[in-house]
């Protein structure tokens, strides 16, 4: 038997069902690993044990007193992790920025709500960019997340220390957010799947604002499965949150199965570029050649305005950051450095409790939307993020999904891109464009380079068409089992349990 | 274009941002070679195309007005630097009255 830890969410669900586990013992056997891998991996910010095994041994009552066991909760019983820019009510939430370091929110962000719901057990808040703006994680106030494939290797971000979580065996799953990548390309860097659902499909009230336009709460598994039930756990109508859309949410695990005959599967060429690494571009084309073998029809289509995706998010993304985090003022919460003055007491606490890139986006953000540059900049940017749109639009006219590379390369090391923001955001290249448009992506594990990386497909679909693209995902996975493999950890530090400092 | 200097500090000034002379100098160079790539959006004719705002239709959402429970004072305040009986306490805002 495979590790317990290591199961995929509904494997442990059997598990449980079948009474061969206790939530108490998977819930210990992740803590477990976390205690003897978390050191060298650096998942978690926040990790709440005391209360995940009270949730844990809360869950096995409610199974033992079941009458019908098939009307118990979805997740019941299952260890799942949260992203620090999450609300988590009694849990400081961070957002990985020391002007957040000692808030703790007086109430749970919907998605925690429902996730509890559905009886799973919450381990704690996970490692992000600081206001999830970077694709490393190493934009962290407190520490940089490091991949479990190769720890002097980044995880991604902004929601790495999720991805290396489920990659790792330190959560069964986790909740992610993604503004331009955040949730697809740590999902590809860290071999799990990773999904980012429609603009509107999941309430975000409870998720700290970044770029209000673009965020969306996503879910990291270990397999397609997985993520279909997460996704369907979370998704929905929410009266707190007015962008998110009253539209009824499908059964997006019963919409896995069947077969994909037929599908069309659109192969955007924008996204094969010179220059990216050869052994993506390989693993993308077999990927394909895998689906044309299973009966989809491949297409060849163009998103022409692909390349303007990098600076039009670039402008969006800040400009809206710069409006969102104008709330952080040391006047309700968070870091307040204490001025007789107003004005200097408020760039005194911005100036000292944002690091370096919210700050240099704040920057810009303030920039582009100031008079005299709003025309050239942010107007223009949300012009041709118009133009963006419609070729998702056109091209979806045509196909069922888009498939694609999730990222130019695999994992880079940690600190070969932190002295050159530019260098970093062409990290998102291939997953700016799907969150302008509002779209939907997942990023499944479809190989691995030559140094033993993993590296991530992206499926794209249309508008709530969530599960055309889970299904296509899960087609591809049941086909290959990437998903199936995992990392090997190096040897615990940690004395066994029995010896003199248990 | 690099931005100067004087631009850079009237920026962290809207933006209530303190920054330290090396900051400052990073971000003159950086912010310039951001918005340098953001040039390229000046090639595309878009004088006949709509900014997109948001990706949804969204439409006013209408309820009636209800009396519902709001988070116990001592919530609200839990997490504030400083408070004065049920308020925040602030600095001074407006000088030289009462």
């Amino acid at each position: 038997m495979t590790d317990l830890a290591q199961m995929t969410a509904l494997e442990a669900r059997d598990l449980l069902r079948q009474g061969e586990a206790s939530s108490v013992e998977l819930t210990q056997a992740v803590l477990d690993r976390i205690l003897a891998h978390d050191n060298d991996i650096k998942a978690y910010l926040t990790l709440t044990p005391e209360s995940a095994l009270e949730q844990a041994a809360s869950a096995d009552r409610l199974r033992a007193g079941a009458e019908k066991p098939d009307d118990l909760p979805a997740l019941l019983g299952i260890p799942l992790a949260i992203k620090d820019v999450i609300c988590v009510e009694g849990v400081p939430t961070t957002c990985g920025s020391r002007m957040l370091e000692n808030f703790c929110p007086p109430f749970s962000a919907t998605v925690v709500e429902k996730l509890r719901q559905a009886g799973a057990v919450i381990l704690g808040k996970t490692n992000t960019d600081e206001f999830a703006m970077g694709s490393s994680t190493e934009n962290s106030a407190f520490f940089a997340t490091h991949n479990p494939w190769d720890l002097s290797r980044v995880p991604g971000g902004s929601s790495g220390g999720s991805a290396a979580a489920v990659s790792a065996g330190l959560a069964f799953g986790a909740l992610g957010s993604d503004t331009g990548g955040s949730v697809r390309q740590p999902a590809s860097l860290c071999g799990v799947v990773g999904i980012k659902p429609t603009y509107g499909r999941v309430s975000r009230w409870g998720l700290v604002a970044f770029a209000s336009s673009l965020d969306q709460i996503g879910c990291f598994a270990r397999s397609v499965s997985d993520a279909a039930l997460l996704l369907h756990t979370i998704a929905g109508y929410d009266p707190h949150d007015s962008t998110s859309v009253n539209a009824p949410v499908p059964d997006y695990t019963g919409a896995l199965e069947g077969n994909i005959r037929g599908l069309r599967i659109g192969v955007p060429r924008e996204y094969f570029l010179d220059g990216m690494q050869p052994d993506v571009e390989l693993a993308i084309r077999a990927a394909i050649s895998t689906m044309a073998g299973l009966g989809a029809k491949v297409v060849d289509v163009s998103l022409p305005h692909t390349s303007y995706a990098l600076p039009v998010y670039y402008l969006v993304a800040p400009a809206e950051a710069s409006a969102n985090l104008a709330r952080y003022d040391g006047m309700r919460y968070g870091l307040s450095l204490d001025s007789a003055d107003l004005w200097d007491s408020y760039r005194q606490t911005r100036g000292q409790g944002f690091g370096a890139e919210v700050k240099r986006r704040i920057m810009l953000g303030t920039y582009a939307l100031s008079a005299g540059y709003y025309d050239a900049y942010y107007r223009k940017a949300s012009q041709v993020r118009t133009l963006i749109r419609e070729d998702f639009d056109r091209v979806l006219g045509q196909c069922d999904v888009l498939m694609a590379p999730t990222t130019p390369t695999t994992a880079f090391r940690l600190g070969e891109k932190t002295s050159d923001p530019m260098q970093m955001y062409l990290q998102d290249v291939f997953t700016l464009a799907l969150s302008l448009a509002g779209l939907p992506g997942i990023s499944v594990p479809c190989g691995f380079d030559q140094t033993g990386l993993p590296i991530g497909l992206q499926i794209m679909g249309g508008a709530f068409d969530e599960v055309t693209v889970l299904r296509a995902a899960h087609a591809y996975e049941s086909a290959t089992g990437w998903h199936q493999h995992v990392p090997s950890l190096p040897r615990e530090t940690r004395q066994e349990p029995g010896g003199e400092n248990p | 274009m690099k931005l100067s200097l004087a631009q850079v500090e009237h920026v962290a000034q809207l933006a209530r941002l303190t920054l330290s002379d090396q900051e400052k100098e990073l971000f003159c160079e950086q912010l310039s070679s951001i918005l340098e790539y953001a040039k390229h959006l000046q090639e595309l004719d878009t004088s006949a195309i709509p900014p997109t705002a948001t990706v949804l239709p969204l439409e006013n959402v209408m309820r009636d007005d209800q009396i519902r429970l709001s988070l116990p004072l001592d919530d609200v305040l839990s997490n504030a630097p400083r408070t004065e009986n049920d308020y925040f306490r602030v600095p001074v805002v407006l000088e030289g009255e009462g």
